[in-house]
């Protein structure tokens, strides 16, 4: 589903981010991504949506190769892929229905149905009753939550999240993971960024480690 | 193709927000837009009054016979009856020195000046119309005519015209320049407006190409933006246009009359309105796709 062939990244001034990367994750697999800061995580997450794009190698996503796409093409790839953010990037001007909308508004979907989905995929994180509420009145645990919905609305077959437990405390994070997990269950193939990895343990999902930018052992 | 038709609706629906989330800021674009749409607007509309007179005044040219002050009845009556025999004439109207000044007279600004002179200052007039418009005839009559005992000053008005004709084009030649100008400050201004609200926007431009979404779906509210920001300050042009025509028709059709001219001005005719609101329109649309071109596409 997704595949990493021989991947190398590097940032202006000859920083090398990941080097030589061979990776492969198959459809439904948990794959817990862990490492020191600074390993090539949030690289790695970056190149699967095009955000960033290899110096070497070939990036596969559902056998496309993202590495290679034309700028136009790049939109409805990201359509298919469900992203969370490190900071996660909510719209502070517009409330939590209309924040989980987007996607939905982007890819055209027509208001009655998308409104029906919206509420479905709030309802999944238990922000229902809150869909009028603006983001900063939400707790950060909430916040990570919207983001999770805004995520999984468009009904992605891939997820991928970027330290989505970073300053929450122990139980909220618990509660994130456990939202990971549902989704998982029912088939979509979840890519966690974390450093926050025994949080995950119960999970029992297969777990990657980066070590400078390369696959540790 | 719904779609695509839901887009567009939701695209313009979101410019409009935009605009009405900033009212005062708004209103001062619309305004700024449409003073400088009304100075070549207007010249416009002047202009098309001024020609259609030409036009009107050119299909019939005339010579004005104007008597000597000091020239009495007798003359006059003499000069008349040569006019009236003569081989090109067709018709001739005379304007008695009293009647020119009766009608001054009773001309609100110019009455207690012409009632405060000793003596009447206007000549006996004729006015004759030619049977034919061949210039070269109308030379030879105006001749004819200045050679007549008491005859002061004979005038050919298709001359005038000619010159009023040559006049007006060279005006409407200034008016187009005047309007380049002023549709480039348009431009140029909607230019720095989309700016703003690119800069304003940020956070949601990227997260939307985060989501998947494409250029045509981050341009087109600012497009619409552009657009309706022009055709707003086209809308301030056309009513600035519309009040100094209502302002300008009476004392202009006043001025007209002491001339003898039945002179009515007219508000800017429909295509021309119709110009100007999809010109403005076009340029703030042409100014977003500027500021887009230079800020949004790396």
């Amino acid at each position: 589903m997704i595949r990493f062939e021989q991947v190398s990244k590097r940032y202006p001034g000859d920083i090398a981010a990941l080097s030589d990367l061979t990776l492969a994750i198959e459809s439904g697999e948990m794959v817990i991504l862990s490492g020191h800061s600074g390993a090539g995580k949030s690289t790695l997450l970056k190149l699967i949506p095009a955000i960033e794009r290899p110096t070497q190698g070939a990036v596969v996503v559902n056998g496309q190769n993202v590495s290679a796409l034309k700028r136009a093409a790049v939109p409805f790839l990201r359509r298919n892929l469900g992203m969370i953010f490190q900071d996660q990037k909510l719209l502070h001007d517009r409330n939590v229905f209309e924040n989980v909308m987007l996607p939905l508004t982007i890819a055209g979907v027509p208001p009655r149905d998308a409104g029906r989905r919206v509420r479905a995929a709030l309802d999944k994180v238990g922000l229902l009753e809150r869909e009028k509420a603006m983001p900063i009145a939400l707790s950060g645990g909430e916040q990570q939550r919207l983001s999770i919905a805004r995520a999984v609305v468009a009904r992605p077959s891939i997820l991928i999240a970027d330290e989505p437990t970073a300053h929450l405390d122990d139980d909220t994070a618990r509660d994130i993971v456990a939202v990971f997990r549902s989704f998982n269950q029912v088939g979509v193939t979840v890519l966690v960024a974390t450093h926050h990895e025994a949080l995950f343990a119960p999970c029992m999902t297969r777990r990657v480690t980066l070590s400078h930018g390369r696959l540790a052992p | 193709m719904r779609g695509w038709l839901l887009h567009h609706r939701k695209a313009a629906g979101q410019a409009v927000r935009r605009l009405a989330a900033t009212p005062v800021s708004t209103l001062l674009g619309a305004l700024v837009v449409g003073i400088a749409l009304a100075l070549p607007a207007g010249g416009k509309m002047l202009l098309t009054n001024f020609q259609s007179f030409a036009q009107h005044m050119a299909a019939t040219p005339q010579l004005s016979v104007f008597m000597a002050t000091e020239a009495g009845k007798k003359e006059a009556s003499d000069v008349e009856s040569r006019l009236r025999r003569h081989a090109q004439v067709r018709e001739v109207r005379p304007v008695p020195r009293e009647e020119t000044l009766q009608r001054f007279k009773t001309s609100e600004s110019l009455g207690n000046v012409i009632a405060s002179l000793p003596r009447n200052p206007f000549p006996d007039a004729f006015i004759v119309v030619p049977r034919n418009e061949v210039p070269a005839t109308l030379e030879a009559m105006r001749a004819d005519f200045a050679k007549y005992p008491g005859v002061e000053h004979v005038q050919l008005d298709s001359a005038w015209v000619k010159k009023l004709d040559a006049l007006l084009r060279l005006t409407r030649l200034a008016i187009t320049l005047l309007a380049a100008v002023l549709g480039m400050a348009l431009i140029a201004i909607t230019f720095n407006t989309i700016r703003l609200q690119i800069l304003t926007q940020g956070a949601e431009i990227e997260v939307s190409r985060l989501l998947g979404a494409t250029d045509a779906f981050i341009h087109r509210p600012f497009y619409y933006f552009g657009a309706l920001q022009g055709l707003a300050g086209g809308v301030v042009a056309w009513l600035a246009v519309l009040g100094a025509t209502l302002l300008l028709r009476g004392p202009v059709a006043e001025l007209a009359s002491l001339y003898g001219i039945d002179f009515f001005l007219h508000v800017l005719p429909l295509a021309d309105s119709a110009l100007l609101l999809g010109l403005a329109a076009l340029l703030g649309w042409l100014g977003a796709w500027l500021s887009l071109w230079r800020h949004l596409l790396d």
